[in-house]
C-alpha cells in the first residue's frame, strides 16, 4: 500500500475464538505488583 | 474505534478491536478525521473537496480505497464484539497466589504501600503449616489448570527463608500426583541475600524481582535502614552476583519513581550501566504530598517516557540492548482477547495470603478488612466476592468501555481503583493516563525498530 503500512500480523478477533485457556501468567506476578499491563504477556498455548 | 497519534515522527493508527497497528502518511491521518464506515465505492465528494486544498484528488481517492480495504480485512474500524466473551472465566480456577510470607521488613522505605512491611497489622512471619494449607488450597482450587504460580512476597520474604524452602519442597512433592507445575517467584529487597539463598533462588524460582530504585542517591533517599542509611551499597553487589548465576531464567531489577525523581531515565540507565538488562522502574503508589504523583506531574512524566524511549533506541543503534518492562508489548504473540477482558485476575484466579492465613484478592488489598475473602487455616473462602471480581471486566467499568487502551491494560488495577475512588470498577485516572502514554511510546518504538528514523 502507498499510504498505509500495517506493522503487526495478529488479529485479536481470531485469538478470541480459541482463547481463554488460562495457561498464561497472571499479569501481576511478573515484575510490576503495582501497575497492571496485560499486553506485555505472552500467550503460552 | 480507532486511536491515532503522532509520536517520534510517526503517524500511528491503532485499530482498537482487532489490535491492528498502522503507520500512515499525512493524508491518511487527515482523511481518517473525515470518514467513518460504512465505506462507499468512492470517497464522498465533500471530503475530497475539503482535503483537496492540501492533497490531490487522485491521492485522496487512492488513500480512501486503502482505508476501505483494511476495513474489509477487519483491521481498521473493526467492530467491538467481545462483550459476549466477558461472561467466560467467571468460574475461573484459582491458579496464582501471592504468599506474604513475612509481614516484616528491615527497610523503612518512605513510599512503602505495605506500611514498611506489616500492612498496618503487626509484624508477623508465616508458619510452614499455613504455607502448606496455601499450597493445598491452590492444588484444590486450580482444578484443570496445570501451571500454578506462587510469588513469595512480603514484607521481606528472605526474613522467613526457612519456610520459603519448606513450602517449595512441599509443593514440588505434590506436583506429580496432581499433574501440576509450580512456577515460583520471589520479590526481595536483597539485604539478606547470600550464596546459599542465591543458589536456591536461581535453582527454584522462575522469576526474581530485585528491588532497587536506580541511582545511588535516588535509591538511598527512599530505601533506608532504620538508622536512616541507604541500602544501595549493600544490595548492588548481591544483585550482580545473583544475576550472573541466573542463566536464561527471568529476573527484574525493579524500582519506583516518585515526584522527587521525574528524571527516572537516569535511573534506568544507571541500572543498565551497572550490568542489568531486565529493568522495571514504575510509578509510586500512594498519596504522600512529598512523593506521590499527581496530574501536575503528568506532563513531565510523559516527556520523560519519551526521553527514555529515545535513549533506549539510541542505545540499540549502538548495539546495546535491555528490556524496560513497561515498554514491552507483544503485537503478535500477546495474550488472547479473552485474557485481555480482565486485568491481573485478582480476587478471581489470583489471591494473596497473609501470615495469619487471611485471604485477600491481591497483595494490594491486604489489610483492608472489607476485602478479606476468608482464611486458609479455617478453610473459609468467599465465593460471592470471587464472583464480583470475576465480573469486574472492561465492559463493567464505564471509563474502560470507551477507552482505546482497554485491551492493553485490561481494566487496570482494581486495588488502585478502590484505594483512590472507593470502587474497583471506577478507573483511577492518573494511572490510566500513565498507561496510555506508555502504550503510545511502546508502539512508536516498534515502528522505529522496523523503519528506523522517519524522514521529514
Amino acid at each position: 500500500m502507498k499510504h498505509i503500512q500495517t506493522i503487526n500480523k495478529a488479529n485479536l478477533k481470531e485469538s478470541a475464538q480459541k482463547g481463554g485457556c488460562g495457561k498464561c501468567q497472571a499479569s501481576c506476578q511478573s515484575a510490576c505488583k503495582t501497575s497492571c499491563t496485560v499486553a506485555n504477556q505472552k500467550c503460552e498455548r | 474505534m480507532i486511536h491515532k497519534y503522532k509520536l517520534g515522527g510517526f503517524n500511528i493508527v491503532l485499530d482498537v478491536n482487532s489490535g491492528g497497528v498502522h503507520i500512515v502518511d499525512e493524508l491518511t491521518y487527515d482523511l481518517l478525521d473525515n470518514i467513518q464506515p460504512p465505506f462507499e465505492e468512492e470517497c464522498p465528494a465533500n471530503v475530497v473537496e475539503k482535503l483537496s486544498r492540501s492533497y490531490s484528488p487522485e491521492d485522496i481517492e487512492s488513500c480512501y480505497q486503502e482505508i476501505a480495504e483494511l476495513n474489509r480485512d477487519g483491521i481498521l474500524f473493526s467492530e467491538d464484539d467481545y462483550e459476549k466473551y466477558a461472561k467466560y472465566s467467571v468460574a475461573s480456577p484459582v491458579k496464582a497466589m501471592c504468599l506474604n510470607i513475612a509481614h516484616d521488613c528491615q527497610l523503612r522505605c518512605k513510599y512503602c504501600f505495605a506500611s514498611t512491611g506489616d500492612f498496618g497489622k503487626g509484624r508477623k512471619l508465616m508458619s510452614f503449616e499455613t504455607g502448606k494449607h496455601a499450597i493445598d488450597f491452590l492444588l484444590e482450587k486450580s482444578l484443570d489448570r496445570e501451571n500454578l504460580e506462587l510469588d513469595f512476597f512480603g514484607g521481606e520474604p528472605l526474613m522467613n527463608f526457612g519456610v520459603v524452602k519448606q513450602i517449595v519442597e512441599y509443593a514440588r512433592s505434590r506436583e506429580e500426583e496432581f499433574g501440576k507445575k509450580f512456577r515460583f517467584t520471589i520479590t526481595t529487597n536483597g539485604l539478606l541475600l547470600d550464596d546459599e539463598k542465591i543458589d536456591f533462588i536461581n535453582r527454584e524460582m522462575s522469576n526474581v524481582v530485585l528491588s532497587i530504585d536506580g541511582r545511588k542517591e535516588v535509591n538511598d533517599r527512599m530505601r533506608v535502614l532504620p538508622n536512616g542509611k541507604g541500602c544501595y551499597d549493600i544490595i548492588l553487589p548481591k544483585y550482580k552476583k545473583l544475576v550472573e548465576g541466573r542463566g536464561d531464567k527471568e529476573y527484574y531489577v525493579r524500582g519506583t519513581f516518585t515526584k522527587r525523581n521525574l528524571d527516572f531515565t537516569e535511573d534506568v540507565f544507571s541500572l543498565y550501566e551497572a550490568g542489568f538488562d531486565q529493568i522495571s522502574i514504575e510509578p509510586v503508589v500512594g498519596d504522600s504530598d512529598e512523593y506521590a504523583l499527581t496530574v501536575e506531574e503528568l506532563p513531565a512524566v510523559f516527556k520523560e517516557y519519551e526521553k527514555l524511549a529515545e535513549r533506549i533506541l539510541e542505545n540499540e543503534k549502538k548495539g546495546g540492548k535491555f528490556n524496560f518492562f513497561h515498554f514491552m508489548i507483544d503485537l503478535d504473540q500477546g495474550p488472547c482477547a479473552i485474557k485481555r477482558l480482565r486485568g491481573c485476575g485478582c480476587g478471581n484466579d489470583y489471591v494473596a495470603i497473609t501470615p495469619d492465613g487471611d485471604i485477600y484478592p491481591c497483595h494490594q488489598f491486604v489489610g483492608i478488612d472489607e476485602y478479606k475473602m476468608g482464611n486458609i487455616d479455617e478453610g473459609t473462602f468467599n465465593n460471592e466476592m470471587k464472583m464480583d471480581f470475576a465480573k469486574a471486566h472492561v465492559y463493567s467499568k464505564p471509563e474502560c468501555r470507551e477507552c482505546w487502551a482497554k485491551f492493553y491494560c485490561s481494566g487496570g488495577c482494581n486495588a488502585n481503583n478502590y484505594q483512590y475512588n472507593g470502587d474497583i470498577r471506577s478507573a483511577y485516572k492518573l494511572s490510566c493516563e500513565l498507561e496510555k502514554k506508555r502504550l503510545e511510546v511502546a508502539i512508536m518504538m516498534k515502528a522505529f525498530r522496523i523503519y528506523g528514523e522517519p524522514e521529514d
